[in-house]
């Protein structure tokens, strides 16, 4: 092992650097033609009219799709569910006149060039019977229903334990209060676009922006009744996600039907503003109540959520269920409900309801502390869980309380005056306040190729995605200490549909995933080369077995005798091949699955700074202290929690997309008016990789990192603006009208 | 049942206007990345659909086409601009540096490259470009002597992915080097 565990540069670094990296809406082909979306100015009712004729007389379009003229394809709603679908029937772009949400595409213009089909888009007349429409989920709420068909790969609540009513009457110390969330947008910076290479003979090759390339492929071949073979989908380069890439999206489907009808190559790349209507972290009202015992000791937890989803889909999402298993607790009452919009379908973002869930847990606990005149810290500390309390499974591994300890030590929170509006300097109302943060640490079912050329490098291949986390350089680590080689003799070859399976990049699994499945395929590799090397005439290596063997530099050696070797190259061609490819599939341990809980955990602790009359709040100080299993990769590794910090930043105090519920849209659809954090926004963040052995979850002992940076950072902030001013805001995000309002 | 008749984002008086199209475009002269170039452009487009739909200079990245983002920040005359918002027609002789532009020949990277990669300034690159161009700029300005000033001054340049702390670090580096130009 040489590169497991040590800081590395991306291997991508280059390319992303100079230019060179290109992303999905930056392919091109000598017959592009370029789509400009039409979408709907209504959020419910129907499309009357579609006026093409002006945009069809400009000089340059070439065609107007709408759902009058679309072409006749494989239109069942079952055909549209893809890998990550909640239940429900997924949207269907230009299916018919009926509008379910506002932004839905109800034309696509397809032109020689890009200004000429947005030209003529603006040329189109769209007439609507608009139906009426509810978007205000506080007004929804009160049809909230409990989803009867469950989301594939989310748990509902566990059922009750204990007797959480009676528990809550009798504790001495309770708090029972509402906290919500507004709707969210992810808004990576690459805007989502998909280019269709028209190749001839009913095939096409696809840059898609998403984070599984075969959730694309799939996607098209079922929609379109295409074969298999005649669609290869790629998407090496993704411009950010979050979650937005996960499903593929409106763009893609619309691409594909103008590419296929007019047998040409053909890109769609939607507008910012239109890419608001692809989906957003649902807006989610959190009801929690906690009862204690006058020293601390938990009595009773309820958490009770509701969440908008759409009127055609259930997406669901994990929100309360963290608040059983966080704490230790015999009375636990957890519930989930849904209500229905009309707006698009939600659509997984960033720690998908974890970050939810837990702003609600992690508020409400800092509010017992001061009940309790506890130290918010402590009250953790005297209820940490040391099984899985849904479950009542053991942890596969759990070094929270290191992460506490590390976190504490770090920030310095033993010098904390407990008394709120208590620190002070110059104008400044100076705040700390600590969360837990919880993720699953997941393992997915994904196939490996690697392959020795001819030359003695090596590359593996699977095909899932990096949208920024870093999946090429730590795949090329396990690759090139598993093969003894160094790391740039390894070409990593992902985001591309005709590679080994492998489920889409998302839910902090794909380390453990991707990376077992190369690390296995490596170790099958060194199997078959040992056995063409042993058969060798005259073999040095002719009785040997794997442990009595190293595999370093090319050459199998003998460990007694390193002098005593045979190259890989000559391996191979005693084996009669000039390369040598092997596949091969891992998967979770279902032994595990059933007897074990599997989380990363951390250890949030933020300094906040408010401007005592202006209230302008800046996040001056934070520590994440994250126990995840093994690190691959610390620079990367703290990279994706450094993101996933800011993004609680955002969370906390930034982040909201406001709706016009007369108009039923959402309004501040650009990036000056839904604001995400700046540079200037973001101060110190110290990142602590707590050490956790964890050899349960992974064959690599990887729990994941891409969520559990957001995890419980915005529910920290929330309770330093509450140390900071004595103001409690139960409503993210935190804005200065709150604060000094 | 009353109909309503909208175009968003639209004006509605669009249809009515005349669209004059120059047919071969207006002739500009423009120096991208050393080289000089004769060009006939459209009046409506920007310097960055220039560049990335006509010229495969890709590097260049659209992000929101109004302004609002940086991630299609170029050096005009050594000074970064969002080039979203300027029209190619209006830059006719001025000297443009993309990211493209910024390593050498022999392909030894620019200062600010190199520290980005080194101090893991990006995660999924799509900024990056941008905010590479913004720093040079930056940089040349001079208006930057510490960690405070460099994140105000890149406030224009939106890292969605979070890598703030790693990209005032690379920039700190490399102003402390000198190796600005």
């Amino acid at each position: 092992m040489t590169y497991i565990g040590t800081p590395r540069s991306r291997v991508d670094g280059r390319a992303k650097v100079t230019g060179a990296a290109r992303y999905a809406g930056e392919f091109t082909a000598p017959d592009l033609a370029h789509g400009y979306i039409v979408s709907s100015a209504v959020a419910k009712g129907r499309v009357l009219s579609v006026e093409t004729e002006a945009a069809r007389a400009l000089p340059g379009v070439l065609e107007v799709f709408t759902h009058e003229n679309r072409p006749g394809t494989a239109w069942l709603s079952g055909n549209y569910q893809d890998e990550v679908a909640p239940p429900g029937a997924p949207f269907r772009p230009l299916y018919d006149s009926q509008i379910q949400f506002s932004g839905q595409p109800v034309a696509l213009v397809v032109a020689e060039d890009f200004d000429t089909a947005r030209d003529a888009a603006s040329l189109i007349r769209v007439t609507y019977e608009a139906y009426p429409h509810q978007t205000d989920l506080h007004v929804q709420r009160a049809k909230a229903y409990v989803p009867s068909k469950k989301r594939d790969g989310i748990d509902p609540p566990p059922p009750p334990r204990g007797d959480a009513d009676a528990a809550l009457a009798a504790a001495p110390v309770s708090v029972r209060q509402e906290y919500s969330i507004a709707p969210e947008h992810h808004n990576p910076m690459e805007p989502h676009a998909s280019t269709v290479i028209w190749e001839g003979e009913g095939k096409i090759t696809v840059h898609d922006k998403i984070q599984g390339a075969q959730n694309s492929h799939n996607y098209i071949t079922n929609v379109f009744g295409l074969a298999k073979e005649n669609v290869r989908v790629l998407s090496p380069y993704v411009g950010g996600a979050f979650g937005s890439g996960l499903r593929p999206h409106h763009q893609l489907a619309l691409a594909v039907m103008a590419s296929l009808a007019l047998k040409r190559s053909v890109r769609v790349s939607l507008t910012r503003d239109q890419m608001f209507a692809l989906g957003y972290r649902p807006m989610t009202i959190n009801t929690m109540a906690l009862g204690a015992d006058a020293d601390g000791g938990l009595r009773a937890v309820q958490h009770e959520a509701v969440a908008s989803t759409s009127t055609y889909e259930d997406y669901q999402e994990a929100v309360v269920n963290w608040s059983g298993l966080a704490y230790r607790c015999d009375n636990v009452k957890l519930g989930y409900k849904l209500a229905q919009l009309d707006a698009v379908t939600p659509l997984d973002m960033r720690a998908p309801g974890a970050p939810l869930g837990m702003f609600a847990l992690e508020s409400a606990m800092d509010e017992l502390s001061y009940k309790l005149k506890m130290d918010p810290l402590e009250l953790r500390l005297r209820n940490y869980a040391e099984i899985d309390g849904n479950t009542g499974h053991p942890f596969t591994s759990k070094e929270l309380r290191a992460a506490y300890r590390q976190g504490a030590e770090r920030f310095g929170w033993s010098r904390r005056n407990p008394e709120p509006r208590s620190m002070k300097e110059g104008r400044e109302l100076i705040g700390w306040g600590m969360a837990t943060g919880i993720w699953e640490a997941q393992m997915q079912q994904t196939s490996a190729r690697a392959t020795l050329m001819p030359d003695g490098t090596l590359e593996v291949a699977t095909a899932t995605a990096d949208i920024g986390t870093g999946t090429y350089t730590i795949l090329a680590q396990i690759a090139a200490d598993a093969m003894g080689l160094a790391m740039e003799q390894v070409m990593v070859r992902i985001g591309d549909s005709s590679l080994p399976t492998s489920p889409v990049e998302g839910g902090s699994w794909t380390a453990a995933s991707a990376g077992s499945a190369v690390q296995a395929v490596c170790y099958k590799l060194r199997d078959e080369l040992l056995n063409h090397a042993r058969s060798m005439p005259d073999s040095p290596l002719a009785n040997a077995s794997l442990q009595h063997v190293t595999f370093t530099e090319g050459r199998i050696a003998l460990r007694s005798d390193p002098a005593r070797f045979v190259t890989y190259s000559d391996a191979m061609r005693a084996g009669g091949h000039r390369m040598l490819s092997l596949e091969q599939t891992t998967s979770p341990d279902p032994n595990v699955q059933k007897t074990y809980s599997s989380y990363t955990h951390a250890a949030v602790f933020v300094e906040v700074r408010v401007d005592e009359e202006l209230g302008v709040m800046r996040v001056t100080r934070v520590v994440d202290a994250v126990a995840a299993g093994k690190i691959l990769n610390p620079k990367t590794a703290r990279s994706q929690i450094i993101g996933g910090v800011v993004w609680g930043i955002g969370m906390a105090l930034e982040e909201e997309t406001f709706t016009d519920h007369a108009l039923g849209r959402f309004m501040n659809h650009n990036l000056a008016e839904y604001h995400v954090p700046v540079n200037a926004d973001i101060h110190e963040i110290d990142v602590i990789f707590v050490e956790e052995e964890d050899d349960k979850t992974s064959p690599l002992g990887v729990k994941g990192l891409g969520e559990i940076g957001i995890v419980g950072t915005a529910a920290a902030i929330a309770n330093a603006v509450f140390h900071a001013t004595g103001k409690r805001i139960r409503d993210l995000p935190i804005t200065i009208d709150k604060v000094i309002g | 049942m009353p109909g309503i008749s909208a175009s968003p984002g639209q004006l509605a008086s669009a249809a009515a206007l005349p669209v004059s199209r120059p047919a071969d475009g207006i002739p500009i002269t423009l120096t991208i990345n050393g080289t000089r170039r004769q060009l006939a452009v459209q009046p409506w487009t920007t310097l960055l659909d220039l560049l990335r739909e006509e010229l495969n200079l890709t590097g260049t990245k659209k992000g929101c086409d109004h302004g609002q983002c940086g991630a299609c920040t170029v050096l005009l005359d050594g000074q970064r601009i969002n080039s979203c918002l300027a029209l190619a027609v209006t830059k006719d002789g001025a000297e443009v540096t993309t990211i493209e532009g910024l390593a050498k020949a022999d392909g030894s990277l620019h200062p600010l490259q190199e520290a980005f990669v080194e101090h893991d300034a990006f995660q999924c690159g799509y900024c990056t470009p941008g905010q590479i161009c913004s720093a040079v700029g930056l940089l040349r300005e001079g208006h930057a002597h510490n960690a405070d000033e460099i994140r105000e001054l890149m406030s224009g340049n939106i890292c969605r992915c979070g890598a703030y702390p790693n990209i005032v670090a690379a920039i700190e580096q490399v102003r402390q080097d000198g190796g600005a130009a």
